[in-house]
């Protein structure tokens, strides 16, 4: 098919993604124990759907999703922990496949970018403050003696 | 004939802004009046050409004109007529010239109310506005010209794409294009403060009712893309932050914090620099998230390759723009008077910290979405980073905002009075807490965002109401004098009351995501399904036939207990011309809650796979976006903040310099 010109909506290419005709987790996948069938989906809803944009593996709808989704509950099924899962999906597909970044030599800056620019906004606000007040005149000796002044003689006159 | 005169006006349109570009700001530097006025006539003969050519291709998509390459890819005969108008723009090359349209529109309501400015400053901004729709014009007419024909013109058009095929679309892009575009007379004001090498209040008296304006609208088209993505995706989400949205929402936080800086500037004389920062970023996003949604870049590394000449072309404007306004700012910024001291607890202070975590929370969306790009690009790794990363981040820091947010609307300006603050919210501060506490008590084991959001709403909301109480009511005063006083409160702190009381609903609405339930499940008829305190059950399934679509719709009942309190029709369309489904979600709203069924296309036995949602307290989300905007209209309407009051109240207070 020819590239779509037309992606004037925002989130369009989410939504094509999404265009196929069948749901993303389906009645016939899921496990019959309930709280493994809830690990799983928390589970698939931390890792990402490979050929789609930006969408976990539980609410797309592409073929492959499906296939690691039926993956991951056979390995929860045998017994196998969720990080246990987790490691063996990235062996596989690289850490690619996980929608939150593992912290590490990568991505140590990404991770803790959001402390180092409020970090660097504090310290110019701060800085601003210092000059400002440096700026500002104080008022003289003299100055305050004749704002007591003033002061005293209004509060005598009451 | 009609679309070839669109075409020639667009050129004409072209030649104009450089009119408007380059005469007024010659005639600012040689302080000539007659040219400086070219700028203000040039601005509005460009809005009336580009309007000629908005109207051509309006007319080609209405008249379904397949001879027009525009026309033939995004339309089709068989289509409604509101559709036909909408995919105007609902294609790479019409929102483009949307996007013109609006910022032509902004720049003849300068050149209409911008009398009473001083001369050099109406005529910079303007020369700047002229430069921003040069470039893009330029764009437009060199690498995405609407009005290209197609010989030979085919029999029917390939149809608008099925999903944009929704009163969404009618809605959404105009709206958010009104806030983005809306952004660049701030930033063309900020240009032409930073040329002149000075600055006053009355500078922020005429940008905020365009800030205003841009913001009101921003909040809105987000809103409406959320809602439209909730109902149309099928599995009840309302924000996934995908590059795109993260597009729209930089524009909004960098606005939002303008917003509040420049009233600061306003009432203050102070933070004059800090708002000039902000007014050039609060544009300079919006132009990056056109890039990002326009080259493609994001959505495929490839779509450079498709057409390299478009997302360089676009690099290029971005560039030009976001490195030209910062370089100003670094060369101009020091010479500009800081004015207005504040002690660090004031109000002053308070919209300081505010500040400083919404940009960062901007900030860390820009990093989330660039970064794996970057990392790709030097080191080959490939990473994602997906919601759980932004969900942790930016949720912290926003979260840490709306805290902040109601003792900075109750403190006072320049040195403010914390400890009675705190006393004058004892009510609010404990009820959120109160409330948090329970619901984290109810949602044990849960994340903990829920009992977060909902303790901050509740605070929130209550702290609001009990500062608009106060400014209305001291003890002993009777009931009749407290009405009086309240009439005679600005209209701007009502709006700002309602923007704060908007955030804490929405919150409030996000807090009830911890309490829905969902349900996956195969419906067989009469076979009741539970989802969170209702069930379901399906009654039939059908086909129906749609003016350019089919559609499987099931009619099921919703029940609590045994009386049915609702009965709603989930469905998918099928489009023949694209060979596409589509998803619509069965809704029904009660109380502020909505069950949400949403399914696939049926098995050979009839039995229908569905998800089923319960959803409480979920349309508060965007009720309180609304409120935000009307919040910000209320602002707008207020005496102080009209359109050109500030510039003529400014032409009689101060005097012009002698030239």
């Amino acid at each position: 098919m020819r590239r779509l010109r037309g992606r004037a909506l925002l989130l369009l290419p989410l939504l094509l993604a999404l265009a196929s005709p069948a749901l993303a987790v389906q009645p016939d996948e899921m496990m019959k124990d309930p709280t493994l069938e809830a690990r799983a989906r928390s589970l698939s809803s931390e890792l990402r759907c490979l050929v789609c944009q930006n969408e976990s593996i539980d609410d797309s709808e592409a073929p492959l999703a499906r296939d690691i989704r039926i993956l991951i509950r056979e390995r929860i099924g045998k017994g196998e922990s969720n990080d246990a899962v987790r490691a063996y999906l990235v062996s596989r597909y690289g850490d690619f496949i996980l929608l939150r970044p593992p912290f590490k030599r990568e991505t140590w800056l990404l991770w803790l970018s959001p402390v180092l620019i409020l970090g660097l906004g504090l310290g110019a606000a701060l800085i601003a403050r210092r000059r400002a007040a440096r700026i500002t005149p104080r008022l003289s000796a003299e100055e305050e003696a004749r704002l007591a002044a003033l002061i005293d003689g209004d509060a005598s006159r009451r | 004939m009609i679309v070839e005169i669109g075409h020639f006006a667009l050129v004409l349109a072209l030649a104009a802004a450089l009119a408007q570009t380059v005469v007024p700001f010659w005639g600012a530097r040689a302080g000539d009046v007659g040219l400086m006025t070219v700028g203000r006539n040039a601005a509005l003969i460009q809005l009336a050409l580009i309007a000629v050519a908005f109207a051509a291709l309006v007319n080609a998509h209405l008249t379904s004109d397949f001879s027009v390459l525009n026309v033939a890819e995004n339309s089709n005969v068989a289509m409604p007529t509101i559709y036909k108008i909408s995919g105007v723009w609902g294609n790479h090359e019409g929102s483009m010239l949307l996007w013109v349209l609006i910022l032509a529109i902004f720049g003849a309501l300068v050149a209409l109310f911008g009398r009473g400015l001083p001369a050099r400053l109406r005529a910079d901004a303007l020369a700047v506005q002229g430069l921003i729709s040069l470039a893009f014009l330029a764009f437009i007419l060199l690498t995405s010209n609407p009005f290209e024909r197609l010989a030979p013109a085919p029999f029917e058009g390939r149809d608008l794409n099925p999903i944009l095929q929704d009163p969404g679309l009618a809605i959404h892009p105009p709206m958010l294009y009104l806030g983005y575009v809306g952004f660049s007379i701030v930033y063309s004001f900020a240009a032409a403060a930073l040329i002149e090498g000075r600055i006053e209040a009355a500078w922020a008296r005429f940008v905020r009712p365009f800030t205003l304006v841009a913001w009101s609208f921003l909040t809105l088209g987000i809103a409406a893309g959320s809602f439209w993505a909730y109902y149309t995706l099928g599995w009840g989400g309302f924000w996934f932050w995908d590059p795109v949205e993260n597009a729209s929402l930089m524009p909004w936080l960098a606005g939002t914090a303008f917003l509040h800086s420049v009233a600061v500037m306003e009432k203050r004389d102070a933070l004059k620099i800090w708002t000039i920062f902000l007014a050039i970023l609060a544009f300079s996003f919006s132009l990056l998230g056109t890039f990002l949604v326009r080259s493609g870049v994001l959505t495929s590394v490839h779509a450079f390759a498709n057409d390299p000449r478009r997302g360089v072309f676009i690099l290029a404007i971005l560039a030009m723009f976001i490195c030209g306004s910062f370089a100003l700012f670094a060369w101009r910024a020091p010479m500009l008077k800081q004015g207005g001291l504040f002690a660090p607890v004031s109000r002053e202070g308070a919209l300081v910290v505010n500040n400083l975590l919404l940009t960062t929370a901007c900030a860390t969306v820009l990093f989330g979405t660039l970064y794996p790009l970057a990392l790709e690009q030097l080191t080959g790794e490939k990473i994602t980073v997906g919601a759980p990363f932004f969900n942790l981040t930016c949720g912290t820091l926003l979260l840490t905002a709306c805290l902040v947010a109601p003792f900075g609307f109750s403190l006072a300006w320049k040195r403010g009075d914390l400890l009675g603050v705190v006393q004058r919210l004892a009510l609010a501060i404990i009820v959120g807490v109160v409330a948090a506490l329970i619901s984290a008590a109810w949602l044990s084991g849960a994340p903990i965002f829920a009992p977060l959001a909902m303790g901050l709403a509740l605070f929130v909301i209550l702290a609001t109401l009990i500062e608009v109480g106060a400014r209305a009511w001291r003890p002993g005063l009777t009931a009749g004098v407290a009405l009086k006083r309240s009439l005679g409160l600005p209209l701007s702190f009502f709006g700002g009351a309602l923007a704060h009381l908007g955030l804490g609903v929405t919150l409030l609405g996000l807090s009830g995501l911890g309490f829905g339930a969902e349900t996956v499940a195969t419906l067989h008829k009469g076979v009741p399904v539970a989802v969170g305190p209702y069930s379901v059950t399906l009654n039939s399934v059908g086909e129906q036939v749609g003016p350019n679509y089919k559609e499987t719709v099931a009619s099921v009942a919703v029940r609590s207990g045994d009386t049915v309190v609702a009965e709603i029709a989930p469905a998918r369309r099928q489009f023949a011309s694209r060979a596409m489904t589509t998803t619509q979600a069965g809704l029904k709203t009660l109380g502020f809650g909505q069950v949400y069924v949403s399914i696939a296309d049926p098995a050979a036995d009839g039995a229908v796979p569905a998800r089923l949602y319960w959803k409480p307290l979920v349309t508060l989300i965007w009720l309180g976006a609304a409120a935000m905007a009307l919040g910000g209209a209320l602002s707008l309407a207020d005496r102080r903040l009209r359109f050109g009051v500030a510039a003529r109240a400014s032409a009689r207070t101060l005097p012009q310099p002698a030239e």
